[in-house]
């Protein structure tokens, strides 16, 4: 029996072809990477090493500084990367001038180190205005509260910079708490589809303000969830400044030349509560915090460094003395902030206003008015 | 009023195996503001469940819950991080029983720490009541009193519909004379009380707003005028009867709410109650709300929330006699 079969002229449009890579070239290794200690610290720019040293520094102390206007009611809530300013150091040091960075909540120093003001970085921190820096002026995103909601964007920005043949890379920063939302899921699918130039940067810090990776995240490792989207994952020490910054250039890099997005795990710990008023004690153990400390960032590039020459007891000085003039003049600037105006809240919510704004602003400069006069009688 | 709700749920854990609580950071923590205290300690972290930071994922999985007949209740750590989980909520939650023609029930409790004045960074003080207002098919419930608080969660906890249960934080730090003797009786979701009597306007308000208002009414007795205060306690069902009754004892009303005004709350109560005492009105329905704009940053939120001087004015407003010029400002 013959069936006839009536030839069709089906034109196939070009078929998209799914990436012809092995799975296991994606996957990271077991061992984070690290360079500092190990024979890969040879041979790196001696300048780069210090630039590096200077900003952990700093980073330190600006943690210092601001954990302490929290503490004393002058900033309304701050979130600390004590412990964690390898990761921040990196992630801006990365980047070129045309890339951008996209923090969250927890990464103001990220945005210092790229150039961003600190006390316009903390502006909403002291609750004087939800933003405080121009986002353009340093490629820095707004810092962003609701958690993952910022990595479409990223990848967004990056897809419209290929779009207009620039070759600018996103660097978009997440917790580890951040990578169960459905946004994270979302974002790293689609930068891995339209390979989008973008880096993704997970901050592993172990919690989510008390709730530990573990009661997060059943994979090995939050670095493997790229092989799923077909994307390579990178795990690394992330208390190794010198490891986070290779790791996150070669992935820029890489994402630049049209190698598209890399999802890097770095391995660090949070040092102190998840905000000032937070209370760690009630889901840790202060222990499991002093064993942090001896793997602390700053000291192990601190001795790193010593061992290999390239920094001597005066250079830690300078770089000691550098940072509390930094802190100085944030405390001293932060302190003279002026009040925000009110009037400003109806300045910016529509490019133009509508009618029914207006009447409420006549409404509270009136009232402000009234104020005024009634203060000035007193 | 913590320490009310934490009663509310261990007593509802205790007398229900049915009832579960999930959420980020309500097991070992106790929730940022520690409203599952010791619940997880007492009940297993199987029944207070810390979960992972995803809020489609914890109403989604509470669905499936449901539907195999546990009470979840979850708890969105504040407001505006509720948003995630709008799809489960508006497309699965609010129309699950509808769909299926009552096959499905879904007896969820979803706890909202909501609304502002306590001084947070932005994304921490929303008033979302709107949008599940807006919704057919949820609940949606705010206390204001400690005595409610209690009675109003376990009565959420009990109801076979969704409920949004709307926490307002700034009287989570009120001290509440509270003892286990002393636990009320358990309203009815959907009623209305009148917290103060008054023959010159009637301020129509829930929620945080409650002690603003009452103290507007403090204040009021200056000028001469005496103000009923009514607290509606649940926003969806309406409580047409007692709120209308009230209008027409006073014959001018004032709502009031700091969620934002436009298209807000107070326009469908203002409406609902044309609608209903028209003929007995001396004025138009004023509406006291939050600013037409983004939540503010803490140092400007003054500026933003009803304020006693605010309502004072809109009852101003209303002490006109017909025929006068005064009116015209109405
Ligand atoms: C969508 C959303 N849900 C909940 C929160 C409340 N919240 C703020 S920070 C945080 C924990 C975040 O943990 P992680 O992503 O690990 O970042 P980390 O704070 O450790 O840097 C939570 C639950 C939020 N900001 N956004």
């Amino acid at each position: 029996m013959t069936t006839t079969v009536e030839k069709v002229d089906v034109t196939v449009s070009t078929p998209v072809q799914p990436p012809q890579i092995d799975p296991a070239a994606l996957l990271p290794e077991r061992e984070p990477f690290q360079v500092l200690g190990t024979a890969r610290a040879g041979g790196i720019d001696d300048e780069l090493l210090r630039t590096l040293y200077w900003d952990v520094v700093r980073g330190r102390r600006y943690n210092l500084q601001a954990t302490a206007l929290a503490k004393q009611g002058r900033l309304a809530v701050y979130p600390s990367t004590t412990g964690q300013e390898a990761c921040e150091v990196a992630a801006a040091r990365a980047l070129s001038p045309q890339d951008w960075l996209f923090p969250t909540y927890r990464d103001t120093l990220a945005a210092i180190v790229r150039g961003v003001d600190p006390v316009e970085a903390l502006a909403v921190m002291r609750g004087d205005w939800h933003h405080g820096y121009d986002p353009y002026a340093h490629r820095v995103a707004p810092l962003t509260t609701p958690l993952a909601t910022q990595l479409p964007h990223a990848v967004g920005l990056a897809r419209a910079a290929r779009l207009k043949g620039e070759d600018t890379v996103a660097l978009a920063m997440v917790g580890d708490g951040g990578t169960s939302e459905g946004d994270f899921y979302e974002a790293v699918n689609f930068a891995a589809v339209l390979q989008a130039p973008v880096v993704f940067l997970v901050q592993n810090n172990r919690f989510a303000i008390s709730v530990p990776l573990a009661k997060q995240s059943a994979a090995l490792a939050l670095a493997d969830k790229a092989v799923g989207f077909g994307l390579p994952g990178r795990l690394v020490d992330g208390n190794d400044v010198v490891a986070v910054h290779q790791v996150l250039a070669e992935a820029v890099e890489r994402a630049r030349h049209g190698g598209g997005p890399t999802l890097v795990e770095a391995m660090t710990y949070r040092i102190d509560p998840h905000t000032n008023s937070d209370d760690d004690s009630r889901y840790r153990d202060p222990s499991e915090v002093e064993r942090w400390r001896g793997h602390d960032p700053v000291l192990v590039l601190e001795r790193s460094l010593r061992d290999m020459g390239v920094l001597d007891d005066a250079d830690v000085e300078g770089a000691a003395r550098s940072a509390d003039d930094f802190a100085a003049d944030l405390r001293e600037r932060h302190d003279h902030q002026p009040s925000p105006d009110p009037m400003t809240l109806f300045s910016h919510v529509f490019a133009n206003k509508t009618p029914q704004l207006s009447e409420q602003e006549a409404m509270v400069r009136a009232e402000l008015q009234a104020q005024a006069e009634e203060d000035s009688q007193l | 009023m913590a320490q009310v709700l934490n009663a509310a749920l261990r007593d509802a854990l205790r007398e229900d195996p049915a009832v579960h609580i999930m959420g980020e950071d309500v097991g070992t923590l106790g929730g940022v503001f520690r409203i599952t205290d010791g619940l997880a300690a007492e009940f297993g972290s199987d029944r207070c469940a810390d979960t992972p930071l995803a809020e489609a994922g914890i109403l989604g999985t509470a669905v499936g819950m449901a539907m195999n007949g546990l009470r979840p209740v979850v708890e969105m750590q504040f407001d505006s991080f509720a948003y995630p989980a709008f799809e489960q909520l508006v497309s699965h939650v609010a129309r699950m029983r509808n769909r299926t023609k009552g096959r499905i029930q879904l007896p969820i409790t979803i706890r909202i720490p909501y609304g502002g004045g306590i001084g947070a960074v932005e994304h921490h003080s929303d008033s979302s009541e709107g949008y599940y207002m807006h919704t057919p098919g949820l609940h949606v419930v705010c206390p204001a009193t400690h005595a409610d608080a209690y009675g109003l969660l376990r009565a959420s906890i009990a109801s076979d519909d969704p409920v949004i249960f709307l926490e307002p934080k700034r009287l989570y730090w009120s001290k509440a004379q509270w003892s286990p003797q002393s636990i009320p009786e358990v309203d009815p979701i959907g009623t209305a009380a009148v917290r103060r009597h008054g023959t010159s306007a009637t301020l129509i308000t829930y929620g945080p707003s409650l002690q603003v208002c009452m103290e507007a009414a403090d204040e009021a007795i200056k000028e001469g005028w005496q103000l009923e205060v009514l607290d509606l306690r649940s926003l969806v069902p309406f409580d047409d009867e007692t709120v209308s009754a009230a209008v027409r004892r006073t014959g001018r009303a004032v709502v009031v709410h700091e969620s934002a005004g436009f298209a807000g709350p107070g326009a469908e109560i203002a409406a609902r109650i044309t609608e209903r005492c028209f003929h007995h009105l001396e004025a138009p329905i004023l509406r006291v709300a939050g600013l037409d704009i983004p939540y503010p940053p803490p140092m400007l939120e003054s500026h933003h929330l009803p304020s006693v001087d605010r309502i004072l004015d809109a009852v101003a407003r209303l002490q006109w006699e017909p025929g006068t010029s005064d009116g015209e400002s109405c």
